[in-house]
């Protein structure tokens, strides 16, 4: 039921309280939260330092324009309506196809014109945001993610977490959304956490609800075949939103698109720990390692640090081989 | 970036902290526990006089604070006469006057004293010596002669006054002895020869407390001061040194204790009463002394003061909020609302406070649900809980009241805003993330609140809270020390259990 503090000392597991002080509050300024809390400025932002984000359709940002989102949607194939300042990944629509009677979700449920404004006049009143702030409604287009990863997932978009440490991919996961989850990509919820080795990016280990896990619980897929393809482009993108934001602890969130490989999702300044328990590793050694280096590097050279220092062979590999 | 000066500032809060706390319990004997009694004597001095149908004015010597004792209230009855209290080096009076004053007079002096061994004995100046003194034959060789055989047996000042009253009391009087008393009263005989061999004495007027006497009457003591300045008391009938435990001086200096102008035959009686009192009521009785170092909330009106015993608390409560999110992990519904939930448990009682407050939050989460349909902007929503609120409460207290169940009124004293705050962010939370969320935060709430009510509610906190002002630097020190903690959370240490378990 209980570790020992010693056990996770051991493990080199941060806390919730080591990580506030430590790695937020040391490395993260205050000011520079606006950037990523607003996924609008994040995306204006990374446009300009040349990093890949979903394609923007348009914002809507008056309760005047709600009536043109229609119009602003004819001819895509699918898209998506998010919040500006949204987290957790509440208020996000996912429209996979339209037709001339309608919007129809990954789930098969059907929405109306109305529906879709009412949405749209939500996000704007603030009914998603933090504190209930009025806020901006993005409308992107839909992620047409890599078909080698469709089967480890279940109705949503498998998204790829890397904390960035002061530039260094120091730790990353997969999180592959389940029938439990909802199709959303919570770990507390139900969704699978696969850790990545940073050197191959294939996975490590698995685990929902905190327990190990070596398949996918609905498609029934083996994870020990999951491998991240195009792993060193995404760890490049990653590592570069360190010079676009300035923040020196990240969580940077991706997706994988067919046509334009990997792509920026969001980025969170307040990264949560459970990427600890998807890799089996505590981040301390790896953080205390970056510590060390007195020079920063170029990102290529951040990346290529990473990927010799924290190469892993995975106990999913182990449990396979034996 | 170096911590050095984050630990002087926790080292010196800390220290400043114990060492205001410690002066305040060894200065004013502020005890530590709030059961402690205290020995209390009330004392009343009774006037009598006949005035002479003219004006009249009556003046009382007073006791002050003294070793042993300690003056806490004082209190006055004289009708028709006009009071006001003298303080100058000759120690306290009282003066009564009047314009018109006829018959039997009656004026009454009550004052309560606090036992207080520790209390140290003021500084008095010894009176200026006495001009020279003569004496009529034959007194004058009775006199050298027994200041000669008590110069001869004494080896100081104290010695010599004690040798002194001996040879005048008892078996021990010789010829001279009787001689003299023949002529004069004993104490201001003794004086007399003191004075007269260079040492500075005086007579003292004390009041031997002995518990419900009644029509007593001051005796006279001898204060003797030797060439340092430092006095003792002797008993002119037997030649004790030292203050009986029992002895409370009346009045300082050798003025008179009763002085009357108008009227005649003046006495002064006294009547006293020893009770016990907790040690607290003591303590706020004393009257407010304050310097900076004495820095104290009893100095402020009674209605303020209730009013800090609460305030005070807070932070109480703000420290056991720190300690459950740091050090244990526990996820509430906005931060300090536990703390104030908390407080109106402390006004209600525990059991009545925590029926009221689940039943206020679990109707108001049902209208609530039902306000979520009208789609309505954030700040109309949460107004309209507010009112909902309000009505809930109101429908409770009547029902509660008509019910016969006095304890349902105290719900009011729940804070409407931070409740209603609490069912918005409940609701909220019930749609996002399911009732699982709502059941943990919720339950986390509500179980630091009892802990913290727990806390706050403990007489002996509440006693030291209140009464050690220095005990709110040491919970900054201690709660910015917890700030600075990067250890594990306990409920991490089962969060993270699978990882050690492979």
């Amino acid at each position: 039921m209980w570790a020992t503090p010693g056990k996770l000392r051991a493990k080199g597991i941060i806390g919730m309280n080591r990580r506030n002080i430590r790695y937020i509050g040391r490395y993260n300024d205050r000011s520079l939260y606006p950037l990523v809390d607003d996924k609008l400025k994040t995306k204006l932002l990374a446009k300009r330092h040349g990093i890949t984000t979903p394609d923007l359709i348009g914002t809507i940002t008056n309760q005047f324009s709600v009536k043109h989102v229609a119009e602003m949607v004819s001819g895509q194939p699918g898209f998506v309506v998010k919040p500006a300042k949204g987290s957790g990944g509440k208020g996000i629509l996912v429209v996979e196809h339209q037709d001339a009677e309608g919007y129809i979700k990954p789930s098969g449920h059907r929405l109306h014109r109305e529906d879709l404004e009412r949405h749209v006049s939500n996000i704007l009143s603030g009914l998603y945001s933090l504190g209930g702030s009025p806020d901006v409604a993005l409308v992107e287009s839909l992620i047409a993610f890599d078909d080698s990863l469709s089967e480890y997932t279940y109705e949503g978009v498998p998204d790829i977490r890397v904390i960035v440490f002061k530039g260094y991919p120091v730790m990353a996961m997969m999180r592959l959304s389940t029938a439990a989850s909802d199709g959303k990509a919570n770990l507390h919820q139900g969704a699978v956490g696969v850790g990545l080795d940073i050197a191959t990016g294939t996975a490590v280990r698995g685990v929902q609800f905190d327990r190990p896990r070596v398949d996918h619980p609905d498609t029934g897929h083996d994870l020990v075949s999951l491998k991240v393809p195009d792993w060193e482009v995404l760890l490049k993108l990653a590592a570069s939103c360190y010079e676009m934001t300035g923040l020196g602890y990240l969580g940077t969130d991706m997706v994988l698109d067919r046509r334009h490989g990997p792509m920026l999702l969001e980025l969170n300044a307040r990264p949560g720990l459970a990427i600890q328990m998807a890799n089996g590793e505590g981040l301390r050694s790896r953080l205390d390692l970056i510590e060390r280096q007195s020079e920063n590097g170029d990102v290529d050279a951040r990346v290529a640090f990473a990927r010799h220092h924290f190469a892993r062979r995975g106990e999913l590999q182990e449990a396979m081989a034996s | 970036m170096s911590r050095v000066p984050f630990y002087l500032l926790v080292g010196v809060l800390l220290l400043t902290g114990i060492a205001v706390t410690i002066y305040r319990h060894v200065a004013f004997e502020v005890p530590w526990a709030p059961g402690e009694q205290r020995q209390v004597w009330e004392v009343e001095a009774q006037v009598n006089f006949i005035a002479d149908g003219g004006p009249a004015k009556v003046s009382l010597a007073l006791p002050s604070n003294q070793q042993g004792f300690r003056v806490l209230t004082e209190n006055t009855a004289s009708s028709g006469f006009g009071l006001s209290f003298l303080d100058d080096e000759e120690g306290r009076r009282a003066q009564w006057a009047t314009r018109d004053a006829k018959g039997s007079q009656q004026l009454y002096y009550s004052v309560q004293l606090l036992v207080a061994p520790e209390a140290a004995p003021p500084d008095i100046e010894p009176p200026s010596p006495a001009p020279d003194i003569s004496w009529e034959r034959p007194y004058d060789t009775a006199a050298e002669g027994a200041i000669s055989r008590a110069y001869r047996q004494s080896a100081d000042a104290f010695t010599f006054a004690r040798e002194l009253v001996r040879a005048f009391s008892g078996d021990r009087q010789d010829e001279n002895a009787r001689l003299l008393l023949t002529q004069f009263d004993r104490p201001s005989l003794l004086v007399r020869l003191l004075n007269q061999a260079d040492i500075a004495a005086r007579e003292i007027n004390g009041l031997m407390l002995e518990d419900g006497r009644r029509r007593q009457t001051l005796t006279t003591w001898i204060q003797v001061f030797n060439e340092e300045g430092d006095w003792v008391i002797i008993n002119p009938t037997n030649g004790e040194q030292g203050r009986p435990d029992n002895l409370l001086l009346w009045g300082a200096g050798d003025q008179a204790v009763l002085e009357v102008q108008g009227g005649s035959d003046s006495q002064v009686t006294f009547s006293m009463l020893q009770h016990n009192e907790p040690a607290s009521v003591a303590v706020r009785n004393q009257l407010a002394d304050d310097t900076l170092l004495n820095f104290s909330i009893h100095s402020l009106p009674l209605e303020e003061q209730s009013l800090f015993k609460t305030i005070l608390l807070i932070p109480i409560g703000a420290l056991v909020v720190v300690l459950l999110r740091v050090l244990v992990g526990i996820k509430t519904s906005g931060t300090f609302m536990p703390v104030l939930i908390a407080l109106a448990f402390i006004q209600t009682s525990l059991f009545t406070g925590l029926v009221g407050f689940l039943l206020v939050v679990a109707v108001g989460l049902v209208i609530r649900s039902y306000l979520s349909y009208l789609n309505l902007l954030l700040v109309a929503r949460v107004s309209a809980v507010i009112i909902t609120v309000i009505a809930i409460i109101s429908l409770f207290s009547v029902v509660a009241y008509r019910m016969g169940l006095n304890a349902g009124l105290t719900i009011t004293f729940f804070p409407m805003i931070i409740l209603s705050w609490t069912i918005e962010r409940m609701s909220i939370l019930w749609e996002e993330e399911g009732s699982k969320e709502v059941l943990i935060q919720g339950g986390g709430s509500l179980l630091t609140a009892i802990l913290a009510y727990l806390a706050m509610n403990n007489p002996w906190i509440r006693h030291i809270t209140f009464n050690f002002l220095g005990v709110q630097l040491i919970l900054m020190a201690f709660i910015l020390l917890l700030g600075n903690y990067t250890g594990y959370r306990l409920l991490e240490l089962r969060r993270f259990k699978p990882i050690t378990e492979d």
